[in-house]
């Protein structure tokens, strides 16, 4: 017997037969796959910490070195506690609602570091980031960026090492304080701390840009308040003292002067 | 054995390598050769993916296909190609992380790539699996070698490298060569599939 295959109900029946069993098998391989997705995402998000803080991650065992070299830390009341709850891979919405994580550990070049998450918006969709600053706060030691969905050749070069490296060495902050590592068009960068862009991105290399910027301006309590810095009763001599060797921090100072006045 | 590599199942895997091939010819494909050559890498992983997808989405039709009601083709067609490409990338996240990290662009275009609904429109409906396979082979194939092809020639003049690798000697530079910044632009790679085209019909055209 030879089916009639454009009758009603059996299009109807084919459809919906085909819908369920489509449904049954998408959600068996999600959900069976689920748990090895997630170690795998855990893993690579560690190893982009690693990558910020100079390792290559494609030649360690990730899981290991950062258990070795990095802990985990949140930044509440002026002071770093170690994080004990579940590793998180995202970090746009904890920022949000103010749970700062600070990743502290040790460079591949051994230099004492903290990591910072940063996220943000390219063109297609979201960027996201690992700054590892000094000890002092005030330098970048290294950095790696990822991104959703920035077009290939173009955008997407915002995660080569090229790109990344540049921004080794350069200060945080401007004169006045605030943050003013930025990414300028390819091939303008002139100032200390400015970065060159990609070529054929600019909203992508201007999307990195806001990302820096918001991203450790929402940091700054952490940065600002640097240990380096003299505390509340040394500062007018700080203010006195010259930039250098006050360690950059004299927005901090300002900051302690001015709860000084007010309480004087 | 002579039956699987006859005639037809030959042609249905060479004649889109080139007399037929997708994007010279049918013109399909063209969105993502000009979203992911701006350099070689992406154009071959992309090449290779499309290759994969387009062949099983065949087979899967092929044998579908007296069975598919006719009203609603196109829908199963989508949907066996969406799930497909959905699980494939589950798989590829589930076991080979990095490779799905790098992909991860690429298959959502796969699945609005026009190549895969015009091979099973045209060829999967009528044909059995195996020459669907070879078809489906072929026709990956053929976008792919149009995708390095373009890739190569915006790679080389516009970053001056090949798989990220410096191939312009440093006297050219010295001497006041610089990377053509066009080349890196979508609109350029729709000028060089433009001149593949042209190539491609004039060196056919003697043959006939």
């Amino acid at each position: 017997m030879k089916l009639n295959t454009n009758g009603n109900v059996y299009t109807f029946c084919y459809a919906a037969v085909m819908v369920i069993i489509v449904a049954f098998l998408l959600a068996f391989v999600a959900s069976a796959l689920k748990s090895t997705q997630e170690a795998n995402v855990a893993n690579d998000t560690k190893g982009q910490i690693l990558s910020a803080l100079g390792y290559d991650k494609a030649a360690i065992d990730v899981a290991a070195v950062y258990a070795e070299k990095v802990q985990d830390n949140v930044f509440e009341n002026g002071e770093l506690t170690p994080y004990e709850g579940n590793f998180n891979t995202t970090y746009g919405a904890l920022i949000k609602n103010g749970e700062l994580h600070v990743f502290t550990g040790t460079t591949a070049g051994g230099e004492q570091a903290y990591v910072i998450p940063v996220v943000g918006r390219g063109l297609w969709g979201g960027l996201w980031g690992y700054i590892a600053v000094n000890e002092a706060k005030d330098k970048v030691l290294g950095t790696y960026f990822y991104h959703e969905s920035e077009t290939a050749g173009l955008g997407a070069r915002i995660s080569e090492k090229w790109f990344q490296d540049q921004f080794i060495g350069k200060p945080i902050f401007g004169e006045g304080g605030e943050v003013a590592l930025t990414v300028v068009k390819a091939g303008a960068a002139q100032k200390e701390n400015e970065v060159d862009g990609v070529t054929g991105a600019t909203l992508t290399s201007n999307g990195v840009a806001a990302m820096v910027k918001d991203g450790l301006t929402a940091y700054e309590d952490f940065l600002g308040g640097a240990a380096a810095c003299p505390d509340e009763e040394e500062c007018p001599a700080c203010k006195e003292m010259d930039e250098k060797e006050c360690g950059g921090c004299d927005k901090a100072c300002d900051k302690a002067c001015e709860s000084n006045n007010v309480e004087q | 054995m002579s039956k699987l590599f006859s005639d037809e199942n030959k042609a249905a895997f060479t004649n889109p390598l080139n007399v037929n091939n997708p994007v010279a010819v049918q013109v399909l494909g063209i969105c993502s050769a000009l979203a992911v050559t701006s350099q070689l890498k992406p154009a071959i992983v992309m090449g290779l993916s499309v290759t994969v997808i387009t062949a099983f989405s065949n087979v899967i039709i092929s044998l579908l296909r007296k069975t598919i009601p006719n009203r609603i083709r196109i829908i199963v067609q989508l949907v066996v190609v969406a799930a497909l490409v959905t699980i494939v990338s589950q798989l590829l996240k589930a076991y080979v992380y990095d490779v799905s990290v790098q992909l991860s662009v690429y298959v959502g275009l796969i699945i609005t790539n026009c190549i895969l609904m015009g091979r099973l429109e045209a060829f999967a409906m009528q044909n059995g699996p195996w020459p669907s396979f070879l078809d489906g082979i072929g026709n990956g194939l053929g976008y792919a070698a149009i995708l390095v092809i373009v890739g190569f020639v915006r790679e080389l003049f516009g970053f001056g490298t090949l798989f990220g690798y410096n191939v312009i000697p440093q006297f050219l530079y010295d001497a006041g060569y610089t990377n053509n910044g066009m080349m890196v632009m979508p609109a350029m790679s729709l000028i060089i599939v433009g001149c593949v085209i042209w190539a491609h019909r004039a060196y056919n055209k003697e043959e006939k």
